[in-house]
């Protein structure tokens, strides 16, 4: 594994961990979904957990909302110890598989029913609402709702128990940009306000935009965990989209760079547009390559990842017999 | 947001209070059109219907009670019971009850509802319950409207029973009201198997359908000539069994041995079906029911339940273990007190001398088909004769009605002459015609005589 911050344990920090989790596994019978994983996730964080199907986001998100008992490990969460099933703390809100809403009730009673549930009052219901920007369909059924309204729904249910720990499983899922912008001004508010939020999701953007920390895992093991900005700096050689006024000038010019090349493929984005080269290179020798290039009086109109940073790790670290996420792990 | 201005959250893990998820269950559960509309249905259909009846000409002579619709209103309710409990609450019973954990299978939401409430035991409870609150709304509503009906229709009058008794308005009403609550115990039992088949399925659609056939095949199967040992321990004998509330005396027996049976299956198919739930892993996304697991866990110990039950009817009643319960003796006192009684009804209404039942001294005398025939079983080819002293006169009378005898001991005595006697439907009275009583009627033989060794 790369990149897990300095042991809480060790620093003697773990009481005020929303989740700390240690080796933590769980198999369903011959299946192995999660295996040794480590997780440290602080009070007023956004948490990105990322990997490809089947790589156990699912089982994770299972195991801190409570739904499963791991087979091994030790798992605390809000400074509590979870040793079995549907005993994690009341503070614990969220969804996996979509969230859980019934289509013959109107949203509004979806989360009153919800909040009574509770023993409380209907009174946040109108608020959760506004949160997420559907007050006014409030009162239709939800079988006639988009999956996107669903999504949004789900979030105002979990925000209804005001948790210390939000647990979403790809929130983003068929929301239009206004859907989003709701669901991110939610989530970083509820940071702000103290509140751990995890999401699993596949929208590399998304977690981009929100989250401080992602952990990635592959089948099963963490193969990274710690800020995008050092897993971005650790990565190896991004490929690049640079833009010039002059390529042929330009190529001559990342020829003599150091730690960086052309590619010569017949790449679709080359194809049609002769101003673009496709170059790879790591992060600190960029600031060479456009250095040499102003030098030599070439223009630099764009210069820009082919693949988000994110996703190149991602790509990276979760590829079949990708001997990075080997040795990591 | 607004977090700064609310409570703070709870702390700790907090489960919410039975009641809570009661009342959470049964809202999702009204919330459902189709069940809104079979209580609708169930609360307003009957009374319309029983009304209808009740001012038509042709009357469901079919079914128990249904040829005394225009004399009282205390028939209708019953017609209802009967047809009720025939097809309407086993089907429904096991409809809502096996669709109530299902739903949660097919909406994908038992991963939000184990995270709201964290209690699998909590959630059983409330759904059973909230199920089981449905059904008895069902039952209710059945028998207030039936019994809005036919007393808006026919009147608060006497109900004439089964053994040709004259049954007092207040003390008919008790009798039907208790009629409708004796079934509500294999209303339980068909609820137990629809939670049983909710639960063992999934979202399948064979948790819905199997209680459901289920409950028709038990229907089924009471209309064949089955020993009575093994009629009564089938879960929808007590379905039937409330006709002996209308003898004299009452055939209690029967009716507490069903509604025993009901109850000890209903208790084993929900043990059964919490036993299943409670070892679910709900974090299995290929969770699809047990599968073939389902005869090991549900049919078989339920099998087991009913072998054990035949062998302590057959060890503690007098009927043999191959036996239908139904007799030449049992039809004779059966239909001479029923003869007697109504002989006397007729007399009253014809305006007659008052006659008493030493006066009439009614005897019959029941045949089945040939000869060579054993006088026992169900069937249509039972021939009953009976004397009686006729009043004031030194002669002998005689009658000879044509029996059709059901397996469940429920029996229709058609009239065969003379025409004086029972001959015509209607009988000329001074308030106008009124159905003979005489012509044909109900009547029913206790299929089980315990006598506990």
């Amino acid at each position: 594994m790369v990149g897990m911050p300095r042991s809480p344990s060790e620093s003697g920090v773990h009481k005020a961990l929303a989740v700390r989790a240690r080796g933590i596994s769980k198999s369903f019978g011959e299946v192995v979904a999660l295996d040794g994983v480590d997780l440290d996730i602080p009070p007023g964080q956004v948490h990105g957990l990322v990997g490809p199907n089947g790589a156990g986001k699912t089982t994770l998100l299972g195991l801190l909302l409570g739904l499963a008992e791991a087979d091994g490990g030790d798992l605390e969460i809000l400074g509590s110890p979870v040793r079995r099933k549907l005993a994690v703390p009341s503070g614990v809100a969220g969804f996996v598989d979509g969230p859980g809403l019934y289509p013959a009730l109107t949203a509004w009673q979806n989360l009153a029913t919800l909040a009574r549930l509770r023993g409380e009052g209907s009174d946040g219901v109108s608020d959760a609402l506004e949160q997420v920007g559907l007050t006014d369909v409030a009162g239709d059924r939800v079988r006639g709702f988009s999956l996107g309204m669903r999504q949004r729904l789900g979030l105002a249910a979990a925000l209804l128990s005001r948790p210390r720990l939000l647990l979403l499983d790809e929130p983003a899922n068929g929301l239009d940009p206004v859907g989003t912008r709701h669901v991110h001004r939610v989530l970083s508010r509820l940071a702000a306000d103290g509140t751990a939020v995890v999401l699993s999701s596949h929208r590399m953007d998304e977690l981009a935009a929100l989250c401080s920390e992602v952990t990635i895992l592959a089948t099963g093991r963490v193969v990274f965990s710690g800020s995008l900005r050092k897993l971005v700096r650790d990565l190896y050689d991004l490929d690049y989209r640079l833009r010039v006024s002059d390529p042929a000038a330009a190529r001559r010019v990342v020829a003599e760079t150091p730690g960086l090349h052309v590619l010569d493929d017949d790449d679709l984005l080359q194809r049609h547009d002769a101003e673009v080269l496709l170059v790879r290179a790591a992060v600190p020798v960029l600031d060479d390559l456009v250095a040499r290039l102003i030098g030599a009086g070439v223009g630099v109109r764009e210069l820009a990842p082919v693949v988000a940073p994110l996703e190149a790790a991602f790509l990276s670290l979760t590829a079949p017999g990708s001997a990075r996420g080997e040795e990591d792990a | 947001m607004t977090t700064a201005t609310v409570a703070l959250p709870r702390t700790g893990t907090w489960r919410p209070s039975t009641w809570r998820n009661y009342r959470f269950e049964l809202i999702k559960l009204l919330a459902q059109w189709p069940v809104r509309l079979a209580l609708l249905a169930c609360w307003i259909a009957p009374a319309l219907l029983v009304a209808a009846i009740s001012q038509s000409n042709s009357l469901p002579s079919d079914t128990v009670f249904g040829r005394w619709m225009t004399q009282t209103g205390w028939a209708g309710p019953l017609v209802v019971l009967a047809f009720s409990c025939s097809w309407v609450l086993p089907v429904l019973t096991s409809l809502i009850a096996g669709d109530v954990f299902a739903s949660e299978d097919r909406l994908g939401t038992w991963r939000h509802l184990l995270v709201a409430v964290r209690s699998p035991r909590r959630i059983f409870v409330a759904k059973a319950l909230a199920s089981l609150t449905i059904m008895v709304l069902i039952a209710a509503g059945l028998t207030t409207s039936g019994i809005v009906g036919g007393l808006a229709a026919a009147g608060n009058r006497p109900l004439v029973g089964l053994t040709g008794q004259s049954l007092a308005p207040g003390h008919a009403a008790g009798v039907v009201l208790l009629a409708w609550a004796s079934v509500l115990a294999p209303t339980l039992a068909f609820a137990g198997a629809g939670l049983l088949g909710s639960v063992a399925f999934g979202r399948s659609p064979l948790g819905l359908v199997l209680p459901a056939l289920l409950a028709l095949l038990m229907q089924i199967v009471q209309v064949l000539p089955l020993p009575v040992v093994v009629r009564v321990a089938l879960p929808g004998y007590a379905y039937i069994a409330w006709y002996g509330l209308f003898t004299e005396p009452a055939h209690t027996g029967p009716l507490i041995v069903g509604v025993v049976v009901s109850l000890v299956l209903a208790v084993v198919a929900a043990a059964l079906a919490y036993r299943l739930f409670m070892r679910r892993d709900f974090t299995d996304l290929a969770y699809d029911g047990v599968g073939r697991r389902v005869l090991v866990r549900a049919v078989l110990p339920l099998t087991a339940v009913f072998a054990v039950m035949v062998a302590v009817i057959a060890g503690s009643t007098s009927v043999s273990g191959s036996g239908t319960g139904i007799d030449g003796p049992k039809l004779d006192r059966s239909l001479q007190t029923a003869f007697a009684n109504l002989y006397r009804m007729q007399t009253a209404e014809l305006n007659r001398p008052a006659v008493t039942d030493a006066h009439i001294h009614a005897s019959a005398a029941c045949n089945k088909g040939s000869p060579f025939e054993p006088d026992s079983g169900p069937g249509n080819d039972w021939r009953c004769v009976i004397t009686w002293r006729l009043p004031g006169v030194t002669a002998i009378g005689q009658v000879i009605y044509q029996l059709d005898v059901d397996p469940d001991g429920r029996y229709v005595a058609d009239g065969d002459g003379p025409l004086s006697v029972n001959g015509y439907f209607p009988v000329h009275t001074s308030v106008g015609n009124v159905p003979n009583p005489l012509w044909q009627f109900d009547g029913s033989v206790d299929l089980l005589t315990l006598s506990v060794k």
